[in-house]
């Protein structure tokens, strides 16, 4: 479990290679933490964040393989990590960006973007909130995005996709009240990761680290929702409200 | 027997996880309730005054034993006592009869099991050590579902059992009745010598040269004060009164002493509740001026003074549930044991949260005689040891106590477990030297391992 300060002893890491997990686990880390279970499909990229990891001195970096579309592996991957210990924190960390183009020229992409960033996420949030139950604590991190609060022209299939995942997320943490599990829903806007380094930066973006301190102070609080940077939250509010004519227009 | 889910924190407030209590009324109901009990295991839980996370088991059982709670006081002024009654149930009978307590900690709403088992100290342990050092027996079911007598004489396996047991967190089985000793109180008065000291140096030097003389000795300390003042504070040194100066106490009974009832009503719960506080009260602002108001009341040097003994032994104990002024999110109180060659420890803890604007309602500084060596994972060590509450929300919480762990192990201090929620398995190994000896005992008597607590998975005990 966590300490008093909410730094946990043991983390999962499913999609344990994005920029936004790693930074994530580093914010995470302490003296107390002594389990990191990095959840990815084997790459070199993963075995490069597992050397980075452990180079930087943490402790106890267990690598699991886990393809988040794959959903019939899930059970048996999540049982064999929880037998090994207590789990504090879950972080959902995988998903996929795509180009709205490609989806609308190429629907299967779209329906396998759709497959992981969605459909692997109810299979994993779901089979995770049971064993954090049965062990009468722990947290669930939603990586989500503001990209899901209403979706635009320019990506909404990957808008959707998070519309999908943040909803999930959200009636999760409510039938989760009392359980001693909590849920955490991360809507970051534009982040500067690999994943989106090829795309001109929005306003209000954040880097990796910011959205990872926003996570850490998010736990400590024990808040459900985080914008990051936290100015978004005001600006999202608004732009729901956006009459359809308006937004349509809005070179967004 | 009842059983409920139900989210479990300690006193501090933090880190709740959700068990299925179970609430018993004999001890007869335990063994089938051990044969049943899952992989999650159970552990006991008292009256919840633990800080941290020693009496709370996520996912698994959590067991009570509120109504075992009868109290005896035999004609030698021993006492025999149900695990689940509260040491506020033992003072009255014993008082009625000029005895009290032999060891009390700042509350009296702690029960005799958790007493035990975190085998608690008071302000007289450089005179009397802590409250296992009491003990005749215990009666003790382990893993097997049996009851076993067990105290300090016996067979080795039974001694060393009993010893685990005293300071032992509940890990080594669920102690359900025991006997102690109780010290002679001829009133209900203490006489108090109060001395008020302007830093650390001379509250230290006082502390050391006022103990002799004086079986009971606590300093509070301003927390908050900074620079030349750090470390003021309030010296009281106190013995029992041995004739009432105040007898109109007792008018109604008429005697020189009240009745038991009397003093079962005025040991009994407080009748001041803190409700649940949205944002806490306790701020950098509030507590300072606490802080210099305590410190200014305070007179500079008073002897003689003889005052209520509830009143000098447990001053919060007039406001129930004060844990709550820190908010939701609760508090760390840490609390750390030095040895007299590691005394500077004292002044880098109180340097180190001061320069950190922690706004601390509780410092407490204590001398500590010769420790419980016969249990291996009792707290006290000859020397010192302080307690400072800190609210959890401050930021830069974890690395400051961190930094201050390792200062405390260079000077061959420990930690307090029933106090901790928040340090590592290596910080608490390496504090208490004769852990693997505790483990063998633990696996000797409880192979499966169906004793255990969030505790003692989050420091791998």
């Amino acid at each position: 479990m966590t300490d008093a300060l909410a730094r946990p002893t043991s983390l999962l890491i499913l999609g344990g290679t994005s920029d936004i997990a790693v930074a994530t686990v580093r914010a995470l880390n302490s003296p107390v933490l002594r389990r990191v279970v990095l959840a990815a499909r084997p790459s070199e990229r993963r075995d490069a964040v597992v050397a980075a990891l452990t180079g930087s001195g943490m402790r106890g970096v267990e690598v699991v393989d886990f393809d988040a579309a794959d959903t019939a592996t899930h059970q048996a991957l999540l049982d064999s990590v929880f037998a090994q210990g207590d789990i504090d924190y879950v972080l959902l960390a995988f998903g996929v960006l795509g180009d709205q183009t490609d989806f609308e020229d190429n629907p299967d992409h779209a329906v396998e973007a759709a497959t992981v960033n969605y459909v692997g996420a109810v299979s994993t949030a779901l089979r995770v909130a049971t064993l954090l139950k049965t062990q009468g604590h722990g947290g669930l991190v939603v990586f989500s995005s503001v990209a899901g609060e209403r979706a635009r022209k320019s990506n909404f299939v990957y808008g959707s996709t998070k519309a999908g995942l943040d909803s999930l997320a959200n009636g999760l943490a409510d039938s989760l009240h009392g359980t001693g599990v909590s849920v955490l829903i991360v809507r970051p806007g534009f982040v500067h990761t690999s994943m989106t380094s090829h795309l001109p930066a929005a306003p209000l973006s954040a880097t990796a680290e910011q959205v990872a301190q926003g996570v850490v102070s998010g736990l400590r609080r024990g808040a459900t929702v985080v914008y990051v940077p936290a100015a978004l939250r005001v600006v999202m509010s608004g732009l729901r409200h956006v009459p359809r004519a308006v937004f349509r227009r809005l070179p967004i | 027997m009842t059983n409920e889910a139900v989210a479990l924190t300690g006193w501090g407030l933090t880190m709740p996880t959700r068990a299925a209590v179970s609430s018993i009324s004999s001890a007869a109901e335990l063994a089938p309730l051990l044969a049943g009990v899952g992989n999650r295991g159970v552990i006991a839980r008292g009256a919840g005054r633990s800080y941290g996370d020693a009496a709370q088991n996520g996912g698994g059982l959590v067991v009570t034993l509120d109504a075992i709670n009868d109290v005896e006081v035999l004609d030698d002024g021993d006492v025999v006592a149900g695990a689940g009654a509260l040491l506020a149930d033992v003072i009255a009978p014993l008082l009625a009869r000029g005895r009290f307590l032999p060891v009390t900690p700042g509350t009296r709403f702690v029960t005799v099991g958790g007493a035990i088992a975190a085998d608690v100290h008071g302000k007289n342990h450089h005179v009397d050590g802590s409250f296992g050092q009491h003990l005749r027996w215990l009666d003790l079911v382990v893993a097997s579902g049996q009851t076993q007598r067990i105290g300090p004489d016996g067979s080795p396996d039974d001694v060393a059992l009993f010893h685990a047991t005293v300071g032992g967190m509940g890990l080594t089985g669920i102690i359900v009745r025991a006997c102690f000793g109780s010290v002679e109180s001829p009133t209900d008065q203490m006489n108090v010598d109060t001395y008020r000291c302007a830093d650390l140096d001379s509250l230290m030097s006082q502390m050391v040269e006022r103990e002799a003389g004086h079986r009971y000795s606590v300093a509070w300390l301003d927390g908050m004060a900074r620079g030349g003042k750090l470390g003021r504070g309030v010296l009281t040194v106190a013995n029992h009164a041995l004739t009432n100066q105040t007898p109109t106490n007792h008018a109604l009974s008429g005697g020189t002493r009240p009745t038991e009832s009397q003093l079962a009503m005025r040991f009994a719960a407080p009748r001041i509740n803190v409700p649940p506080v949205p944002v806490s009260p306790l701020n950098r602002v509030t507590l300072a001026a606490f802080n210099e108001g305590y410190y200014r009341a305070a007179p500079r040097v008073r002897t003689g003074q003889q005052v209520g003994l509830g009143s000098y032994f447990y001053p919060l104990d007039l406001v129930g549930g004060w844990n709550r002024l820190y908010g939701s999110r609760g508090f760390v109180q840490y609390q750390f044991a030095v040895p007299d060659s590691g005394a500077a420890v004292i002044r880098q803890a109180l340097e180190r949260l001061s320069s950190i604007g922690a706004p601390s309602f509780l410092s407490v500084l204590k001398r500590f005689g010769a420790g419980n060596s016969a249990a291996p994972l009792s707290f006290p060590i000859a020397g010192w040891t302080l307690a400072i509450d800190v609210p959890a929300r401050l930021d830069d919480l974890g690395p400051i106590l961190d930094e201050l762990d390792d200062a405390v192990l260079v000077a061959g201090g420990r930690l307090y477990l029933a106090k901790d929620s928040r340090a590592t398995p290596a910080v608490i190994a390496a504090g208490y030297p004769r852990l693997d000896e505790f483990r063998s005992i633990r696996q000797g008597i409880d192979p499966a391992g169906i004793f255990t607590s969030d505790l003692a998975r989050r420091l791998a005990l």
